[in-house]
């Protein structure tokens, strides 16, 4: 067993890569999906294992193809990025329960080898990007997961064709995002010939100071911006995640922007360090205005939306917001806001986007004209997905108002009227939340159901995936010590990385 | 001379990029396009960047062509008259241009002995220890398919996911099709040849030049991408570039004979079952070494002698990735030239 742990850091990845040609040459509907969802749920173990190994005993280096880091490319897994490993793992796997009878409405059976085989990329892509401790393999992992993310979205093309433009445009805006990464990480090698990324922090003070670092810094941090969709990049992900396969927005809802989230934060502690990034650079200043622009006026988009996930897809953009905002902060409370919201926006996000799968599967439509009445219509998933819109507003007991408080927190910590703007600002965007989600209630029990409209729960393959995520929200909610404390234990080794 | 020859090669540069953008035949576009990667093949061969410029060279100016021509082939050469233009893009591009350019000046000189990178502990190391550690004799082959051997795996494993996001997309799409299409080809076996538009990638029958040219150069082409593959130890090459070729040799066959042809030899399903076994035998490698308790893609482990370890896993890394590149682009070529046989069958 202890051999098998050492490989554990690049089994979570190889597992889900190499099956994935392995999926492709299968067809039929049954196979792919079991054996995607085996992988994933090993992965989920092997991150699990890491997790715990790394918070009692710290971070472990793998060295990839026996060559020593600078030279060869190592694996890292840390406090950070065994976490947020956790939580794309975990979030899949949940999915992929959920995934068999909800993939074949959408996706004929004979595509679903090369649907799974794009599935596992994806997930193998994101856990590269997480673990890897070299710049360059960033870019080629976040390749693997972009093109992979392009194709799947694209699949929603079976129900509305509008898939193909929204697949479209964002590889175009994410070709660019991309782009502007390698030409950041382009320019870093130039500067101190290493691309490993501890290698390339040990030399940043001395060369931090030239324009090749500084436009290297602001390619990196666009490009991520853009990948995040964070405001005003975020163009791309309404569309994305409104005509993508129901399982596929529940699967990047709760993975894909976080983990450009989490690049965000890996290069401005690991490599720039806090000192030049909120020193030097005037990142809090940059960051914090889009951030609160974000969650304000993407929430008061959200309410005016006519489809249920373009409204939840709004509402993804302004909780990222509030992830943005705990960068911004540049305090360990605020950090660990930010990394615990990642955790708990993937759990609340996805298990909604799931429940409205759950809508869909029985009614063909996620138009709220046609869900008028789903409250009796589907009693359990409405509940459902009324009990995850609690946990999205931050209702006291819901993950969403665990990460709020320890946001707001941070936001007070600065003690000044800012600080005090930003929590009413904070309190005003969870208003605009109840909005959203109250109009949701009042379509889904106080309106008739439309004439000849499909009525019965969906299968329950389908709900029970649906309430493991809505327990866990509230699990999460009310047992937090476990989710805080990987959170805070990933902030103080961040800060603590500091130089 | 050097000097004089690489303005005018980067003054070709922006000429070329600038007519791209002009032109509003696409047809034009993409031959302008092909010549602007050829220029930028020659730039990185004065770089003595001979590697990147062959990649260049095989992909940019060749494969990349001929996957456009394919698409063409089935969308036309005229550009859609585009609707609005406004000024944003252009001042975006400005100002991204603007942030290179000053970006440049602070960037150590090229072919300085003290750059960051000449004097980095990594290139000394590629230097002066690979040829004992690995003892290939192309450098770049050591750093591409050993030391950085995992980054190679991912970009085998994007060519992958790219051949399958095509097949996935284009199937998709075609397969309301696909019935009347089994139909027309029970009875209609070829006769559809003739039925031809000028625009299509299928043969004609009265082309005997290109017959006679292509049937003398196809298999020089293919033993050429052979020798790319198997030479990639010594020279430049290695598994990108052979891929492309091998591929670039079936895809002539299949624009002079008839895809129907190409596919008779090489069906979609072995195309598909060849990309899938590149990558499988790229990670095959990785996972072996595993198994004799080193590390993923731990070469030294394959043999009893670990420099004939990486010479192993060296030579079976890159023909997976040869391997891999053929099929995908193979079945991204299929996917287009099978779409415009399925409009003629069905316009037809």
């Amino acid at each position: 067993m202890s051999s098998l742990f050492t490989q554990a850091p690049i089994l979570a990845i190889i597992l889900p890569l190499l099956s994935a040609p392995i999926c492709a040459l299968f067809r039929g509907a049954t196979f792919p999906w079991a054996l995607t969802t085996i992988v994933s749920a090993l992965s989920f173990s092997f991150s699990l294992d890491l997790l715990f190994h790394v918070a009692e005993y710290g971070a472990i280096s793998y060295e990839i193809g026996g060559w020593a880091p600078p030279w060869g490319i190592e694996y890292i897994a840390d406090p950070l990025s065994a976490f947020v490993m956790m939580v794309i793992s975990g979030i899949s796997t949940g999915v992929l329960l959920y995934a068999r009878e909800s993939i074949l409405k959408e996706v004929p059976a004979s595509r679903l080898g090369f649907f799974f085989a794009a599935y596992l990329l994806a997930l193998a892509g994101m856990m590269g990007i997480t673990i890897t401790g070299d710049a360059f393999n960033i870019f080629v992992f976040l390749e693997i997961t972009s093109l992979s993310s392009y194709v799947l979205i694209s699949m929603g093309a079976g129900t509305d064709r509008r898939a193909l433009t929204a697949a479209f445009q964002y590889l175009i805006v994410g070709t660019i995002g991309a782009t502007f990464i390698l030409i950041g990480v382009g320019l870093l090698y130039v500067m101190t010939g290493t691309l490993n990324i501890a290698d390339i922090a040990s030399q940043f003070d001395t060369i931090a100071d030239t324009r090749p670092i500084r436009a290297a810094v602001g390619f990196l941090m666009v490009g991520f911006a853009i990948k995040l969709a964070m405001f005003p990049f975020h163009i791309w992900l309404p569309n994305a995640y409104t005509y993508a396969p129901n399982i596929v927005t529940a699967f990047f809802a709760g993975t894909a922007t976080k983990v450009s989230v989490y690049l965000m934060i890996r290069f401005i502690y690991s490599m720039f360090g806090a000192d030049f990034s909120f020193g030097e650079l005037p990142l809090t200043t940059i960051l914090m205005p889009l951030a609160v622009v974000a969650f304000l006026s993407m929430s008061v988009v959200a309410i005016f939306q006519d489809n249920l996930k373009r409204l939840l897809a709004f509402s993804s953009v302004a909780q990222l917001g509030y992830m943005i905002l705990g960068i911004a902060l540049a305090s360990e409370t605020g950090l660990t806001a930010s990394i615990l919201h990642i955790f708990n926006h993937a759990i609340v996000k996805t298990g909604l986007f799931l429940t409205v799968g759950a809508m869909f599967y029985v009614t063909g439509s996620t138009y709220l004209k046609d869900l008028a009445g789903i409250g009796q219509r589907m009693p359990i998933t409405t509940f459902g997905f009324v009990l995850g819109g609690l946990a999205l507003i931050g209702v006291p007991l819901t993950p969403g108002f665990i990460s709020k408080w320890y946001l707001v927190q941070g936001v007070l910590e600065r003690g000044d009227a800012i600080g005090y703007g930003l929590a009413i600002a904070m309190l005003i965007s969870s208003l605009f939340a109840v909005i959203y989600i109250w109009r949701i209630v009042e379509l889904a029990y106080f309106k008739p159901s439309p004439e000849g409209a499909p009525t019965g729960e969906a299968p329950l393959t389908l709900i029970i995936p649906c309430w493991i995520f809505i327990f866990g929200s509230f699990y999460f909610g009310i047992e937090t010590s476990m989710s805080v404390g990987f959170a805070e234990t990933a902030a103080k080794f961040l800060m603590g990385a500091v130089k | 001379m050097e000097e004089f020859t690489s303005v005018f090669l980067m003054l070709l540069l922006v000429a070329g990029a600038l007519a791209v953008l002009h032109v509003r035949n696409l047809f034009v576009a993409t031959m302008l396009l092909s010549a602007v990667s050829f220029i930028m093949a020659l730039i990185f061969v004065m770089l003595d960047a001979v590697d990147v410029a062959f990649t260049e060279a095989a992909v940019g100016a060749g494969i990349s062509t001929v996957l456009y021509l394919g698409t063409l082939a089935l969308v036309g050469p005229h550009e859609k008259s585009s609707t609005k233009k406004t000024a944003l893009p252009l001042l975006l591009s400005l100002a991204v241009g603007g942030v290179l350019i000053y970006a440049t000046f602070e960037l150590p000189t090229v072919g300085s002995p003290d750059t960051p990178v000449q004097t980095s502990r990594l290139t000394d190391r590629f230097l002066n220890e690979s040829p004992k550690e690995i003892a290939v004799p192309n450098i770049v082959t050591a750093v591409l398919a050993s030391y950085r051997g995992f980054d190679t795996f991912g970009e085998t494993t994007v060519i992958f996911t790219a051949g399958i996001a095509v097949l996935l997309i284009l199937s998709q799409v075609r397969g309301r099709r696909e019935e009347d299409v089994a139909i027309e080809e029970s009875t209609t076996p070829q006769s559809d040849l003739t039925a031809e538009e000028d625009t299509s990638l299928q043969a004609s029958p009265h082309d005997l030049v290109p017959h006679v040219v292509s049937k003398l150069l196809i298999p020089f082409v293919l033993l050429f991408g052979f020798y790319v593959q198997f030479h990639g130890d010594f020279g430049p090459g290695g598994g990108f570039q052979a891929g492309v070729i091998f591929a670039a040799g079936f895809i002539l066959y299949s624009l002079v004979f008839g895809l129907e042809y190409t596919k008779k030899l090489l069906p979609l399903r072995l195309v598909e079952f060849f990309l899938a076994f590149g990558v499988l035998l790229y990670g095959g490698v990785g996972v072996v070494s595993m198994l004799k308790g080193g590390n993923f893609l731990d070469y030294n482990l394959l043999l009893a002698s670990p420099v004939a370890g990486q010479h192993l896993g060296i030579l079976l890394v890159e023909l997976g990735v040869g391997i891999t590149v053929t099929a995908a682009m193979l079945a991204i070529f299929y996917g287009f030239a099978g779409r415009s046989e399925t409009n003629n069958k069905s316009g037809a």
